[in-house]
């Protein structure tokens, strides 16, 4: 009887005692953890999300012989949830750093909880915070002025002398519409109107007429996603011969199979990876992006088309090129790791990735300059590659 | 604005307003038999046009797979009331009503999302597909508390709302749909001015469809007891219709316009899961002015709800619904000064 207890005894610490060491190896891991909308109505970028992370995670699962973990949890496509992950992540599991999420809300709820606790984050959406007050994120997102600066330049060298816009009634519509309104003017460009829709309407005559009696040579679109097809079809119907352009919210292969034959030749700025293969040979991200391509089609068994993925992939290496420096001044799981991650990430210089060359620095979130913007064509349903 | 603005303006107004036309033709149809403000009508519409969207891209709409879920429940309810009262003997009949007859369009779903089906196939089953949905959550849901006041109704009304388009969700994504058109033909008129042959058949199919609501009304028994029952149900019972029998013959009608109206609107507007609420909302603009009994009131309402939408969205895009349902507000006014109190809540009737 006595043995038996002895045995069980031993047992049980020699049991508690492998758990410590496990407790420790892991504890040593760089650990990231990421919060993003598997489900809700965010959940059509949230799941590209995830799958280009874990893809990620096989491209590059350590640095200087650490492992990293990666952590998902899913925020259903609320700010709410997300900034709850964020802080799980934090006191529970420990992360060196955050990353989230397909939401621009949620991923100022994830980023405010990051700065109180004192944890880096990259966020991988154009994150609407002041950068000044905000230095524990950055994101690897362009940001939207750069974008239609590009579009901007495009219309000017196709000659474009007035612009209507028409774009959603919420954020992203004025976001667009005020960076267009920041560009053009410089251009010698006159933005004519400014009608606005919301997302669930069912017609935009209305406005598309106003707009056609005005004559514009071009028009702008805000919108995202599928209900931003809707002013390309009423300006198709009302026989409009100008051209029309976009933005990256529309780069979705659901906008291009609700758009149809009225989308064609719509001329948008996107991420370069979205071309990847039609970029010429010395272009700084085709080799990356052609990599990224490969390595998600053998983890998740399927090919890439949008642009999401490659956000978190580009996330995941700017963390990676900043933990190899910051592992030199402290050891991962530390508070001391995670302001030293946080340096390394505001000291990043030219880390390729699929969308652009990443340099970030102190007080500003954004790190791409005009290597991350190509325009594309939308042709038969194709983008090609605007030169 | 110049002539040509006003008349593509009005005709887009005259399109949206057929489409109101009939929702709010089923809305009215439904309150007047089952005092139930239908708000999943809608609802009813966007999943006969993204099952007919799913069709078209080759998938079995997950519609098929709601259909029969919902035979099963009304099934089982349908049994289980039967043995609490003691009526075995009935069961085969119940199973037949419940279990037999939605699964026919479920089967006819599923043969037809074979390649290779011509369209006019998958519109109709997209149609039939939805048309089983009303009667058999009506079964489920309304029956049972059908003696509950129009405040409890509307309430459930709206719970299910909600979650038919959290199923709507699930089931289709948060990405819209458009199908393609079914007529490509245009028609001009006079000085370049272009009508869509989708905007004449969107307007045909509201006037037929009145019409025939019309002749059904005025010259067949079961409309007359359709008629009957909405004037009075105490009265309709004493000369032998039964309120349950119906009700659920209207459900069916309204079920049939949702059908309709969902393919009729497909090709024209991107659908959503949730685009049906907003639909139903002004369609029951339109059911308020006609005071959710008078279908000629309904239908003028309609196409004035229709029109006004689309001139405002001319004016000011941003204003639009705001503009469109502030008309509920002088509607109401005048109704309120119209309409004769007397009577205090209507009688209950119990099945």
């Amino acid at each position: 009887m006595k043995s038996l207890m002895q045995t069980l005894a031993r047992g049980t610490l020699a049991a508690a005692l492998t758990a410590c060491g496990i407790a420790s190896a892991l504890a040593a891991d760089l650990k990231v953890g990421l919060s993003v909308s598997l489900s809700g109505p965010n959940s059509s970028l949230g799941v590209p999300y995830a799958k280009g992370m874990q893809a990620a995670l096989a491209y590059k699962g350590e640095v200087e012989g650490r492992k990293i973990q990666l952590i998902v949890l899913d925020d259903g496509s609320d700010p709410t949830t997300a900034g709850r992950n964020a802080r799980k992540l934090i006191e529970e599991d420990k992360v060196d750093l955050l990353m989230g999420t397909s939401g621009v809300p949620a991923a100022i709820a994830m980023a405010q909880v990051g700065k109180e606790a004192k944890t880096p984050m990259i966020g991988l959406t154009p994150i609407l915070l002041d950068a000044a007050e905000n230095p524990w994120v950055v994101t690897v997102a362009q940001p939207t002025q750069l974008m239609i600066d590009a579009v901007v330049e495009r219309m000017k060298r196709n000659n474009v002398k007035t612009v209507g816009y028409i774009g959603f009634t919420d954020a992203w519509g004025d976001l667009v519409y005020n960076a267009l309104m920041k560009a053009a003017p410089a251009a010698g460009i006159k933005v004519v109107s400014n009608e606005r829709y919301a997302r669930g309407d069912a017609s935009v005559t209305g406005q598309v007429l106003k707009i056609v009696a005005l004559r514009p040579d071009a028009v702008m679109t805000g919108g995202a996603g599928t209900p931003g097809a809707l002013p390309f079809l009423a300006l198709q119907e009302r026989g409009y011969r100008g051209g029309v352009y976009g933005q990256h919210g529309l780069i979705n292969p659901d906008f291009v199979r609700v758009v149809g034959a009225a989308g064609q030749n719509a001329l948008m700025p996107t991420g370069p990876v979205i071309v990847a293969e039609q970029l010429p040979d010395g272009y700084p991200t085709k080799k990356i992006a052609t990599d990224f391509r490969a390595v998600f089609q053998k983890v998740n068994n399927a090919s890439t088309s949008d642009a999401f993925s490659a956000y978190s992939f580009d996330g995941w290496l700017v963390f990676a090129d900043a933990a190899s420096r910051a592992m030199k001044k402290a050891e991962p799981g530390t508070a001391e790791f995670r302001v030293a991650l946080r340096d390394a990430i505001f000291s990043t210089r030219e880390v390729v990735g699929t969308h652009g060359v990443y340099s970030f620095k102190p007080g500003n979130l954004y790190g791409v300059d005009e290597r991350a913007r190509v325009i594309v064509k939308l042709d038969n349903g194709q983008w090609k590659l605007a030169p | 604005m110049t002539w040509d603005v006003a008349l593509i303006l009005v005709t887009d107004g005259l399109a949206n307003g057929a489409v109101y036309l009939l929702a709010g033709l089923g809305l009215v149809l439904i309150f007047s038999v089952t005092r139930v403000v239908f708000v999943p009508f809608g609802d009813l519409a966007a999943f006969a046009a993204l099952s007919l969207a799913a069709f078209e891209t080759g998938r079995v709409p997950p519609t098929i797979g709601l259909v029969a879920v919902l035979a099963a429940l009304a099934l089982a309810t349908e049994i289980g009331s039967l043995l609490r009262r003691g009526e075995a003997a009935r069961i085969p009949k119940a199973l037949l009503t419940w279990g037999v007859l939605p699964a026919v369009p479920c089967v006819l779903a599923w043969l037809a999302a074979r390649p290779g089906v011509p369209v006019a196939v998958h519109i109709a089953v997209a149609v039939l597909l939805v048309v089983p949905m009303a009667p058999l959550l009506a079964r489920v849901v309304f029956q049972p508390i059908a003696d509950a006041s129009v405040l409890v109704l509307l309430i459930v009304s709206l719970a299910l709302h909600f979650l038919l388009s959290g199923l709507g969700l699930l089931f289709f994504g948060p990405e819209g749909s458009r199908t393609t058109p079914l007529t490509s033909a245009m028609f001009t008129l006079g000085d370049g001015f272009t009508v869509s042959g989708q905007v004449v058949l969107m307007v045909g199919a509201a006037i037929v469809l009145s019409g025939l609501f019309f002749l059904v009304f005025e010259r067949t028994v079961a409309g007359k007891a359709l008629r009957a029952t909405a004037v009075n149900r105490v009265g309709a019972r004493l000369v032998g219709i039964r309120p349950v029998r119906t009700a659920l013959l209207a459900y069916g009608c309204a079920s049939l316009l949702a059908g309709l109206i969902g393919v009729l609107i497909a090709p024209v507007t991107t659908m959503y899961y949730d685009s049906g609420f907003i639909i139903g909302l002004k369609a029951f603009v339109a059911a308020i002015i006609g005071g959710l009994v008078s279908y000629p009131m309904t239908a003028l309402g309609a196409l004035a709800v229709g029109v006004v939408e689309s001139f405002a969205s001319f004016w000011s895009g941003a204003l639009k619904d705001v503009i469109v349902f502030s008309l509920l507000i002088p509607v109401l006014m005048l109704r309120s000064f119209l309409a004769a109190h007397s009577e205090e809540e209507e009688d209950e009737v119990d099945q």
